[in-house]
């Protein structure tokens, strides 16, 4: 494998604490190592930002609901398709781009890690089809779990050592990364046309709460050890008056504690947080939420979150939030997809216009701004646009600008036709904060890969770790002469390297990289009863036989990596 | 000694069924008997048992006679093809698994062809309709375990889907709905008493081509509106008794075929049924689901939709992907005279394509890759013949409600022949060499 | 004002895709550069001089530019696709697209066009002296905002699916139309001089439909509401009026529901 030095780059690695130092990174057999032979491709990096390669921790990239909005949009492609170039195949899309233009972005933008965020698991070998089909990028996917029959019929009784061997057997049958729990006993309820607003709303016919779903989820995540930690979206997304049914569910997380041998401090991760930050009874007196939710979490310390950061676009929602998408659905009028899914879950999708000439969107974008501003750890709160739902990941750039720069969240500002909702419903306007490049590399970096249990191998450029690192056209050392320079200069890489192979040269693909399937697999004690269990629902609940279900071959997941977990101890 | 393998999955509709049992010989070499297969299922994995099966590529000569070729030549010709033609047309992909899907993706991406599947004549109009309007759906298990109200509009699964109303529809006994199709009301909409009709609760013999007219009027009649005394043949009075049982249900699901995709207003039957479906929710939950005909054309339309961006009728030719149905699409491509070449797979556009659309075929360079002998076949230059799909080789399929099952390999296809994908793969790789691709 | 002339002299043996064919590219070029500008023959690129001869230079500006098509172009797809002022006259007839997303200027067709004219226009005029396909005016496949201004008169008869998704502007058809009118829309008005079939106004939620002739049958969704005389170009007479779509949603305005509405001429 080729050896490379990355010479004279302004480094910013939180892992090692390297605050912009010029420094050189070496890169040999797909590590970053201590020094290379003489041998080694020059890189010159002087005047250039240097990061380990960005991970993202939620976005919807793969699997059948993204490819429902794909189906279902043909307008989102209109005139947007890009041909065959060089190494790259035909892409198309603007808010739920096809497999390869999505692999294609994230490298060009410095990513070279992403997490699929709702797998639903009868679907799983969709959402890996689409994985292996998505380019260079590292993927694991979250298989959903928070209202799935056995984990409902098991925590009715508090049976956390049988919720755990069934998230075992189930990230093994599905190639799953981590728990993730959607609207939990909502989109069960959904099935009848119900939902859960509170965390105290008991679930139809099953006679558990939200709540003890959460917490007897989180047991059962820390009894296993696993990588990440339980991964929420909690109920009553997305209304005035939300924040309080947030803290309802943080607080769930009180007193308990991580256990894992990855590194990893949080037993909750809350994302897209500014859907769940919002104050006020109706559309109306509609205001921010985001201090209230920040004090919390900044008080905290065993909860992560990320911001779902409002980009201001034409966009595609989607989420395993049924109930969610149909209340969409009937307040914008646009066309409403839903697929509710035997057993375990339900996908909706509807279009969404987040338009600066509206103060509901406007006071949304400022929500998902003051989030990372406000927090006083960034190694706890991560960028998201919970891709595609408050705008696609494409715009990464333009929210790192709005975080960096307090000239150009003005500049939005003043461009707002309600301008003086937005500074009188949010704090915005008086946030003088701006990210710096530390801070950035915690929040996109060295954060989310501690938080999925990465730490050890991404987000940071240790000799040892993956040689995943991005190289910005970005001097650190030179003022910034217009806010728009940052947004161009981490919108196109001068270069992007994947586990030691260039992928990104001058903003183009130069290489496809060697990707991953990030996988966990945890080996529990046998557990009879819930195989006994498992086998009896497919006989007489499941549309498929379990032998079907359990059939995930080689040709799925062609380049896999597990995290191991031994969870037979305990 | 015989071998019985168990969850086989039958690769005939959309149904998929994943429970089939066939017993083969020691060596794998012979398909002996079915079992759990319904008779049209059975007659697909026996077939490939067949003794006059053609095993061999076939070019026809001048003269109409057909001479064998190896598939070298098969692939040369092909990829040929493919290179010269300006607009090539590479339809089919519903009756193949979806690793040859990708790879046919790459080869019309390189020839930069205009590709379809058989969605362009049964549930294409569907998806220009979810196009419109969206989808309220669900998987079949959902079905299965909670819907008490179940329409039957414009299809007839008693034959066309035979282990549908047995499996997921009408009889299973699922988790809130135990008494089966007791705790089930059947509504069956149709101009003909069919044999599904005959099971109804309630059978609405509707008017010919006048769906769009019936919907509408169930909508209004949610409403409460006024309604005309008589729509589509159908008396007011009847048509409110069929709206308050739809709203009175717990869980409904309408299920639709090819008798309201392919009849006047098309894709519009699905618009306003969709509608129908989403005003339901209002009440109580309604989904709806297209009966997809061909075992994986909603296989080939997912492929082609993460990977172009959309599900169907797609025109690669200025080298990026490009959508309309009415421009784009098979019939209106070969209709029009818009293509020079002719790739099909896995269906038979020979049979179910006007005859406007198959007499181009006739005067153009073509290739047709399929096990059987077929009216396609007849009319192309080559024939390919090919493993049996689901049979002789296994892959990735997509039941008719989008969830993914990877198909089985039972027995050996006759020795020499190749799969679907493997004659891809050959012909993707003489592409690429004679377009210069990487 | 100044013209460029393009005559076919070389028919393509499949179709041409001309998307260059507007006052907007050619402003400004002339005529040797005009030749230039890129045309497609499926996925062969080529230049326009190899199919048109190109005679006159264009105007300064896109509104100084006429462009006049003469020849067999009955092969040719997105004549004046995207214009946005400026003239052009197709003397015959012209395949899918003309005008399609053009948002101003006129565009003159003297013969028939076919589907997809003036896909989700925005602004200008179209004139068809002989029949429309299918999509006249009509949203391009799954989005929600169809024709929302300009106008379109068609002489001769179109076919089905005109207006659908159409939140404004106008369009008239002198002579009948197939199935489906205004399918879904959301403003705007279409009036038919001639007779039509079936599915007028299915599923819309506002706008107008006019009707001079027949129409073969009527949506359940549309309840009557008496008579009213109208005017409608120049011309006098007694309309039964209907409201509707009953079964689709409608918008309030100051507390009462705002029907779309249908006239048909007694």
């Amino acid at each position: 494998m080729s050896e490379y030095i990355i010479k004279n780059g302004s480094v910013f690695d939180p892992v090692q604490g390297i605050k912009g130092d010029k420094k050189d990174i070496a890169i040999k057999d797909g590590k970053i190592a201590d020094k290379v032979s003489s041998a080694a491709k020059v890189i010159d990096a002087s005047g250039k930002t240097v990061m380990a390669g960005a991970v993202e921790i939620h976005a919807h990239i793969a699997g059948p609901k993204v490819n429902l909005g794909r189906i279902y949009r043909p307008e989102d492609k209109l005139f947007s398709c890009t041909p065959t170039k060089g190494m790259e195949r035909m892409g198309g899309g603007a808010s739920i781009p096809t497999t390869f233009k999505t692999g294609y972005e994230y490298a060009k933008m410095g990513y070279t890690t992403a997490m699929e965020a709702a797998m639903p698991p009868m679907f799983a070998k969709h959402v890996h089809e689409e994985i292996r089909d998505t380019p260079i990028i590292d993927e694991g996917a979250f298989p959903v779990f928070g209202n799935n029959w056995f984990v409902l019929e098991y925590l009715k009784n508090h049976e956390i050592e049988n919720t755990a061997a069934y998230i075992a057997w189930l990230l093994r049958v599905t190639k799953g990364y981590a728990v993730k729990v959607v609207n939990p006993g909502g989109t069960e309820a959904w099935a009848w046309g119900l939902n859960c607003l509170s965390v105290n709303d008991p679930v139809p016919y099953f006679d558990i709460t939200p709540a003890e779903i959460v917490k007897g989820l989180i047991e059962a995540n820390e009894y296993l050890g696993l990588p990440h930690s339980v991964h929420i979206h909690p109920n009553n997304l997305g209304n005035p008056g939300c924040y309080e049914t947030t803290l309802d569910t943080l607080r769930l997380a009180e007193g308990m504690k991580a256990k894992n041998k990855f590194g990893r401090e949080s037993v909750m991760h809350l994302t897209h947080t500014q859907f769940h930050s919002y104050k006020g009874t109706n559309w109306g007196d509609f205001e921010s939420g985001a201090k209230e939710i920040t004090d919390y979490v900044n008080q905290n310390k065993n909860i992560t979150i990320d911001t779902g950061n409002v980009t201001l676009d034409e966009t595609t929602t989607m989420t395993a939030d049924g109930p969610f998408e149909h209340h969409l659905t009937g307040l914008n009028h646009l066309k409403w997809a839903n697929c509710d899914v035997e057993l375990e879950t339900c996908a909706g999708v509807v279009p969404y216009i987040y338009s600066p000439n509206i103060s509901v969107c406007a006071i949304q974008w400022a929500i998902g701004l003051e989030i990372p501003l406000m927090m006083k750890d960034p190694m706890r709160c991560y960028i998201t646009t919970d891709h595609p739902n408050a705008g696609p990941f494409t715009r990464y750039p333009r929210v790192i600008k709005w975080l960096m720069s307090k000239k150009a969240r003005d500049t939005q500002i003043n461009a707002f036709k309600h301008k003086d909702k937005v500074l009188s419903q949010t704090s915005i306007g008086s946030l003088d904060k701006e990210l710096s490049l530390y801070e950035l590399a915690q929040m996109t970096r060295a954060g989310p890969a501690k938080t999925l249990g990465l730490g050890h191998m991404c987000g940071g450029l240790k000799p040892g770790m993956d040689a995943d690192v991005a190289v910005y056209n970005f001097n650190p050392d030179k003022p910034v002469a217009n806010p728009d320079d940052i947004e161009t200069a981490f919108s196109r890489c001068a270069h992007v390297f994947k586990s030691g192979v260039e992928v990104v040269k001058h903003g183009e693909i130069v290489g496809t990289g060697h990707k991953r399937t990030l996988w966990v697999n945890v080996k529990v004690n046998d557990n009879p009863q819930v195989m006994r269990d498992i086998n009896e629902k497919f006989i007489k609940y499941y549309s498929m036989t379990q032998a079907n279900y359990e059939a995930l071959g080689h040709h799925f997941v062609p380049n896999p990596y597990a995290l191991e977990v031994d969870a037979t101890h305990v | 000694m015989t071998k019985t393998i168990t969850d086989v999955i039958c690769p005939f509709c959309g149904t998929l069924c994943d429970d089939i049992e066939v017993v083969v010989s020691d060596d794998g070499k012979q398909l002996l008997e079915v079992y759990n297969a319904c008779v049209i299922g059975s007659e697909k994995f026996l077939h490939s048992q067949a003794k006059d099966r053609v095993t061999k590529p076939r070019m026809r000569q001048d003269d109409g006679t057909w001479k064998d070729v190896s598939y070298d030549e098969a692939a040369d010709y092909t990829a040929q093809m493919l290179a010269k033609a300006k607009k090539p047309l590479m339809y089919g992909w519903s009756s193949t698994n979806c690793e040859a899907q990708s790879v046919g993706n790459e080869i019309a991406e390189i020839s930069r062809a205009c590709c379809d599947n058989t969605a362009a004549v049964c549930h294409g109009t569907t998806l220009i309709a979810v196009q419109d309007i969206g989808l309220p759906t669900c998987t079949l298990g959902e079905v299965k375990n909670r819907a008490d109200r179940i329409i039957f509009w414009g299809c007839n699964p008693a034959h066309a889907h035979p282990r549908h109303m047995s499996r997921y529809s009408i009889f299973p006994r699922g988790f809130f709905t135990g008494k089966g199709q007791m705790s089930r009301k059947m509504i069956v909409i149709d101009p003909r008493v069919t044999d599904t009709a005959k099971m109804a609760d309630v059978h609405l013999q509707i008017e010919q081509g006048k769906d769009y007219e019936l919907l509408n009027a169930l909508r209004v009649a949610f409403k409460g509106e006024w309604l005309p005394d008589v729509v589509a043949g159908i008396p007011k009075e009847k048509i409110r008794e069929a709206a308050d049982m739809m709203k009175s249900g717990r869980f409904g699901i309408i299920f639709f075929g090819m008798g309201v995709t392919q009849s006047l207003s098309k894709n519009h039957n699905i618009d306003i049924a969709i509608a129908v479906t989403k005003d339901l929710n209002e009440y109580t939950k309604f989904s709806i689901m297209p009966m997809r005909g061909h075992y994986n054309v909603t296989g080939s339309g997912e492929v082609f939709a993460w990977q172009f961006g959309f599900p169907y009728s797609i025109d690669l030719t200025r080298g990026f992907a490009r959508y309309n149905p009415g421009d784009t699409s098979s019939i209106d491509l070969l209709v029009r005279g818009e293509v020079d070449a002719m790739f099909t797979i896995g269906s038979d556009p020979g049979a179910h394509f006007p005859i406007s659309a198959v007499k181009p075929i006739a005067n153009m360079p073509s290739v047709c890759i399929d096990p059987h002998l077929t009216p396609t076949s007849g009319v192309s230059k080559l024939h390919v013949p090919v493993a049996f799909n689901g049979v002789e080789t296994g892959g990735n399929c997509y039941r008719m409600d989008n969830v993914p099952i990877d198909c089985r390999k039972v027995v050996e296809p006759p020795a020499g022949m190749l799969t679907d994908e493997q004659f891809l793969v050959m012909v993707r790789d003489r592409l690429k060499k004679l377009k210069g691709a990487a | 004002m100044e013209t460029v002339t393009i005559t076919m002299k070389n028919p393509p043996a499949l179709y041409l895709e001309a998307d260059n064919v507007t006052p907007d590219v050619f402003a400004g070029k002339t005529a040797a550069q005009i030749a230039e500008l890129h045309v497609h023959e499926g996925n062969t690129t080529s230049t326009l001089g190899k199919y048109f001869e190109v005679s006159g230079n264009a105007g300064a500006t896109v509104a100084d530019t006429k462009i006049v098509v003469k020849g067999d172009v009955k092969k040719v797809k997105y004549l004046g696709m995207k214009m946005s002022a400026g003239e052009m006259v197709i003397e015959g007839s012209a395949d899918q697209y003309v005008g399609a997303w053009m948002t101003g200027g006129k565009l003159l067709a003297k013969g028939n066009v076919e589907a997809f004219a003036a896909t989700a226009m925005r602004g200008g005029e179209l004139i068809v002296e002989g029949n429309a396909g299918n999509y006249l005016g009509a949203a391009y496949r799954g989005d929600w905002r169809g024709m929302s201004s300009g106008k379109i008169l068609v002489k001769g008869n179109a076919g089905s699916d005109i207006g659908m998704y159409m939140t404004g502007g106008e369009i008239v058809v002198n002579g009948n139309v197939d199935v489906h009118v205004m399918t879904h829309a959301e403003g705007g008005k279409t009036v038919i001089k001639g007779n039509t079939k079936s599915k007028l106004g299915g599923q819309l939620v506002d706008g107008t439909i006019i009707v001079f002739g027949n129409i073969e049958t009527m949506m359940p969704g549309y309840k009557p509401n008496g008579e009213v005389e109208l005017e409608v170009d120049g011309v006098k007479a007694l309309f039964s009026h209907y409201i509707g779509d009953m079964g689709e949603r409608h918008k309030k305005k100051k507390g009462a529901i705002v029907y779309g509405n249908l006239y048909k001429k007694i």
